[in-house]
C-alpha cells in the first residue's frame, strides 16, 4: 500500500521505471496492476464518514453546474440522504492555481467529489492548464467510466443501446505537452505508457467481469500510430489473455465511429485512450439522447469524482431554468452507489427514470418545454409517493 | 472543386487522358475493374496506366513506381493499400507515403443523403475538408524510456493557412454560406490553437462566409443528433478521419461516399473512408457506388463534365432502386448487377456506347 501510494505521488514519467524495475520485467508491472486489483476488491468505504454521515466535496464549476448542483443538494436534503457537501469554489478566470489546489486537497480529504465543469478560459496563455485536467491528473483518476443506456421515454433514432465506455483519463493526447521549437511549427506530444495502458485495460476487464459483460473492444489507430496505439493495443491483449471468459477484439477509431452511427448494438464494453474516448463518448451520448442525460464517473485508486459524461459547461443556457438535470442527478446516484448507499441511489434513480417517461416534463434538449425545477419537483414527488421518509410534504 | 485552380493535367495526347490506376487490396481490384469496364462501355477518353503495389513486400520500389506514375500523369484513381501490422513500425503506411510525397494536402469529402437510400437522418449535405499531410499522421514516434511512447502531432502555420485557404475557396466556389473549424484547442492549446488562429485569419478575407468553430467532441455529438446544421467543415488530420467516417455512416455507409485528395499539382481519387474490405473481397457483394462516384469526381477534374454527369446520373438512378441495393445497404444485390444497371441506364439515355447489352 505504501509503495503504491509513493508511486502515485512521484512525477508521471518515473512511474513506469518504478513499475518495471531494473530487469524491465513485464511481470512486475503486471504484479503492480494486480495489487491494485486486490486493493479494489477489498475496497473500504471512503474515510470521511462521521456519525453515519459522509462528507463529499462539491465543486460547482461554471455555467449550469451551480444551479444543477443546488438541485442535487435540495434533493438530497429532501430525501434525507446522509451526505454533507463541502463546497469548494474554483474561479476559472484567475490565473493562480490556488483554488484548484484547495479543491484537490478537499477531495483528498473526503475521497469523493461531485463536480460541475470548470470553464477553460481561452484568452489565457497556454501555460494556464485546463482546471478539469489538472484535477484528473493530480488525483490520478485514471479511469473515466460512462454507461450509455437508452432511457425508456426518450425518443431516439436508435433503441436499446447499452454501451460502457472506459476511457484512459490521465495521459494520451491530454498531456498538455506542447512546444514550438521552430516558429510556425507546433509539436504536440501524445504520451502512451505501458503502465497506464495495462492499468486501464485491467480496469476495463475487471469491470466487464463484475457486470457480466461478454465483450471488450479496444479502440485505437494503430495502423498510423504504430508505436503509441500499438503499445496500448498490446497491453489490452496481454490483459485479455487473463480473462478467457471475456471476448476481446479491437477496432480502428474511424471505423468505430462509423459503426456507432449505423449499428451501435454491436458494442458492449469499449476501452480506449484519452482522445478517442472523448470523441466516442460524445457520439454515444448523442445516440442515447444528448448531453443532458448521461452521467460519468472518474475513478482512481483512492478517489472518485462524479460529473456529467460530456463535461459541458452549458454557458448559453445557464441560469435560465432550462438545463436538463438528469445527467447530474444520475451522477449523484453513481456517487451514492460508490458510498455504498445503494438504497438511496436506487430510490433516486427510479424516481428520475419515472420522471423521464413523462414527455410533458422533457426539457428543451430532448425536444420538450419543461423547466429544470419542474423536473426536480417531479423527482421529489416520485420519491415521496414511493414511501420512504422525506423532510417535508410537497 | 479544384477545377478552376489548376490547368488540365498534362498527360493528354490525341484527346485522350492517361490516368494512373492503383488497384490496392481487398475490394479495390474488383471495383476498379468495373470502373474500367464502365469507361470502356461509355467510350470515355481515358486510358488507365495500372501500377500494382504489393502490400506484403518491404521494399519501396512499388511505391516509388506509383508515385512516379502519378507525377507523370497528374491524376490517379486508387483502391486502399493494406497496412501489414506484422511488419515493424518503421514500415510506414503506403497510403500515407503517397499522400505526403505528392503533398496532397486537401482531402475533400462531400456527404450527401442519396435519394433512395434510407437513413435515420435526412437532408444531410456536408463538405468535409481535412488536412491530409500533417497532424497526428506524421508517423513520428519514439520510445526514449521503455514503456513510455511519445507520439508527435505536428501542426504548422503554413499548412494550416493552406488548408484554410482551400476550404474557404471551395466554400465560395460552391456557394456555401458557412465554414466550421473543428478542433480541440481547449486541451491542445498550442497545436489546435495555431490551427484555429490560421482559420480565423483566412476567414477575415472572406467576409461573405460565416466562420465558426466547434470542439471535436461536441461536433460528433451534434452530428449524430442534428447533422443538418453543418455546411462546410475544416479540420486537422485525425479529427477529419473520425468525422468523415461519422458523416459517411450518417448518409448510408462506406460504400456510398467518394473522396478526393487534392494537391497543387496532383489529384488522387478513392473512396472516402478508405476501407480495404478484405472480408468481402472477390465475393461480388461490395458496393461499387463509392468507387464509381470517385471516378466521376476524377472525370470532373479532367474537365470531362459531360461524361461525369452522365455516369453520375446513371449511378443515382441505380441507387434509387431498392431491389439493387447491396448488402451494406440492407439489400441482396450483387456488384455486377449494380454495374450492369448503371450501364443499362447510360445506354437508355442515348449517347454512343461501345456495345449493346
Amino acid at each position: 500500500m505504501a509503495a503504491s501510494s509513493a508511486a502515485l505521488s512521484l512525477p508521471k514519467v518515473f512511474r513506469p521505471v518504478l513499475g518495471l524495475g531494473r530487469s524491465g520485467n513485464p511481470a512486475k508491472v503486471w504484479a503492480a496492476a494486480a495489487s491494485c486489483r486486490r486493493e479494489k476488491s477489498t475496497f473500504v468505504p471512503p474515510p470521511a464518514k462521521y456519525g453515519g454521515r459522509h462528507t463529499v466535496t462539491l465543486i460547482p464549476g461554471d455555467g449550469i453546474g451551480p444551479e444543477l448542483l443546488n438541485h442535487v443538494r435540495e434533493l438530497f436534503r429532501f430525501s434525507c440522504v446522509p451526505v454533507d457537501f463541502e463546497v469548494v469554489n474554483v474561479n476559472s478566470s484567475v490565473a493562480t492555481e490556488d483554488d484548484i489546489h484547495n479543491a484537490i486537497t478537499a477531495i483528498r480529504r473526503n475521497g469523493v467529489a461531485l463536480k460541475g465543469n470548470i470553464e477553460t478560459n481561452h484568452n489565457m496563455p497556454p501555460s494556464h492548464k485546463s482546471r478539469n485536467n489538472l484535477l484528473r491528473t493530480s488525483l490520478d483518476l485514471f479511469a473515466n467510466m460512462m454507461h450509455c443506456q437508452s432511457l425508456p421515454g426518450v425518443q431516439t433514432r436508435h433503441k436499446n443501446i447499452d454501451i460502457i465506455i472506459i476511457r484512459e483519463n490521465t495521459e494520451g493526447e491530454y498531456s498538455s505537452l506542447e512546444h514550438e521549437s521552430v516558429s510556425g511549427v507546433v509539436e504536440s506530444l501524445k504520451i502512451i505508457t505501458r503502465y497506464n495502458s495495462l492499468r486501464i485495460a485491467d480496469y476495463a476487464f475487471r469491470l466487464a467481469r463484475e457486470k457480466g459483460r461478454r465483450r471488450v473492444t479496444a479502440v485505437h489507430k494503430a495502423n498510423i500510430m504504430k508505436l503509441a496505439d500499438g503499445l496500448f493495443l498490446q497491453c489490452c491483449k496481454e490483459v485479455a489473455s487473463g480473462y478467457p471468459d471475456i471476448q476481446f477484439d479491437s477496432m480502428i477509431v474511424d471505423n468505430t465511429t462509423m459503426q456507432l452511427v449505423s449499428k451501435p448494438h454491436q458494442f458492449d464494453v469499449m476501452v480506449m485512450p484519452n482522445l478517442y474516448g472523448n470523441v466516442v463518448s460524445n457520439v454515444c451520448a448523442g445516440l442515447v439522447g444528448g448531453p443532458g442525460l448521461v452521467p460519468g464517473a472518474n475513478y482512481g485508486t483512492n478517489y472518485a469524482v462524479f460529473e456529467t459524461a460530456t463535461r459541458n459547461t452549458g454557458k448559453s443556457i445557464a441560469d435560465k431554468n432550462i438545463a436538463n438535470p438528469t445527467a447530474m442527478l444520475l451522477a449523484s446516484c453513481l456517487m451514492l452507489d460508490h458510498l455504498r448507499l445503494h438504497d438511496y441511489a436506487n430510490m433516486i434513480r427510479g424516481a428520475v427514470l419515472t420522471t423521464m417517461n413523462e414527455t410533458r416534463l422533457h426539457t428543451a434538449d430532448i425536444g420538450g418545454q419543461g423547466t429544470t425545477s419542474e423536473v426536480v419537483q417531479s423527482v421529489m414527488k416520485n420519491i415521496q409517493s414511493g414511501g420512504p421518509l422525506t423532510t417535508e410534504q410537497i | 472543386y479544384n477545377s478552376s485552380l489548376t490547368k488540365p493535367p498534362p498527360a493528354k495526347y490525341g484527346g485522350r487522358h492517361t490516368v494512373t490506376l492503383i488497384p490496392g487490396d481487398g475490394i479495390g481490384p474488383e471495383l476498379l475493374t468495373h470502373v474500367r469496364e464502365l469507361f470502356r462501355f461509355c467510350c470515355v477518353p481515358v486510358d488507365f496506366e495500372i501500377v500494382s503495389i504489393d502490400s506484403k513486400s518491404t521494399s519501396d520500389d512499388d511505391m516509388n513506381n506509383a508515385i512516379t506514375a502519378i507525377r507523370r500523369n497528374g491524376v490517379a484513381l486508387k483502391g486502399n493499400i493494406e497496412t501489414n501490422h506484422n511488419l515493424p513500425p518503421s514500415h510506414i503506411s503506403r497510403n500515407n507515403i503517397l499522400r505526403t510525397s505528392l503533398d496532397l494536402y486537401a482531402n475533400v469529402i462531400h456527404c450527401q443523403t442519396l435519394p433512395g437510400v434510407r437513413t435515420r437522418h435526412r437532408d444531410v449535405d456536408i463538405i468535409i475538408i481535412r488536412e491530409n499531410t500533417e497532424g497526428e499522421y506524421s508517423s513520428l514516434e519514439h520510445e526514449n524510456v521503455p514503456g513510455v511512447v511519445e507520439c508527435l502531432k505536428i501542426i504548422t502555420r503554413k499548412k494550416s493557412l493552406r488548408i484554410a485557404e482551400y476550404a474557404f475557396n471551395a466554400a465560395r466556389q460552391n456557394g456555401r454560406r458557412r465554414v466550421t473549424a473543428v478542433h480541440k484547442a481547449n486541451i491542445m492549446k498550442l497545436g489546435d490553437g495555431l490551427f484555429l488562429q490560421c482559420c480565423k485569419e483566412v476567414a477575415a478575407g472572406y467576409p461573405e462566409i460565416t466562420f465558426d468553430s466547434m470542439i471535436v467532441d461536441n461536433t460528433t455529438m451534434q452530428l449524430v443528433s442534428k447533422p443538418q446544421q453543418f455546411d462546410v467543415m475544416v479540420m486537422p488530420n485525425l479529427y477529419g478521419s473520425v468525422i468523415s467516417n461519422v458523416c459517411a455512416g450518417l448518409v448510408g455507409g462506406p460504400g456510398l461516399v467518394p473522396g478526393a485528395n487534392y494537391g497543387k499539382d496532383y489529384a488522387v481519387f478513392e473512396t472516402a473512408t478508405r476501407n480495404t474490405g478484405k472480408s468481402i473481397a472477390n465475393k461480388n457483394i461490395a458496393n461499387p457506388t463509392a468507387t464509381l462516384l470517385a471516378s466521376c469526381l476524377m472525370l470532373d477534374h479532367l474537365r470531362l463534365h459531360g461524361y461525369a454527369s452522365m455516369i453520375r446520373k446513371a449511378i443515382l438512378a441505380t441507387v434509387s432502386e431498392t431491389r439493387l441495393h447491396t448488402a451494406d445497404l440492407g439489400g441482396q444485390g450483387t456488384t455486377s448487377e449494380v454495374v450492369q444497371s448503371v450501364m443499362r441506364e447510360i445506354e437508355s439515355k442515348g449517347p454512343r456506347t461501345s456495345e449493346q447489352i
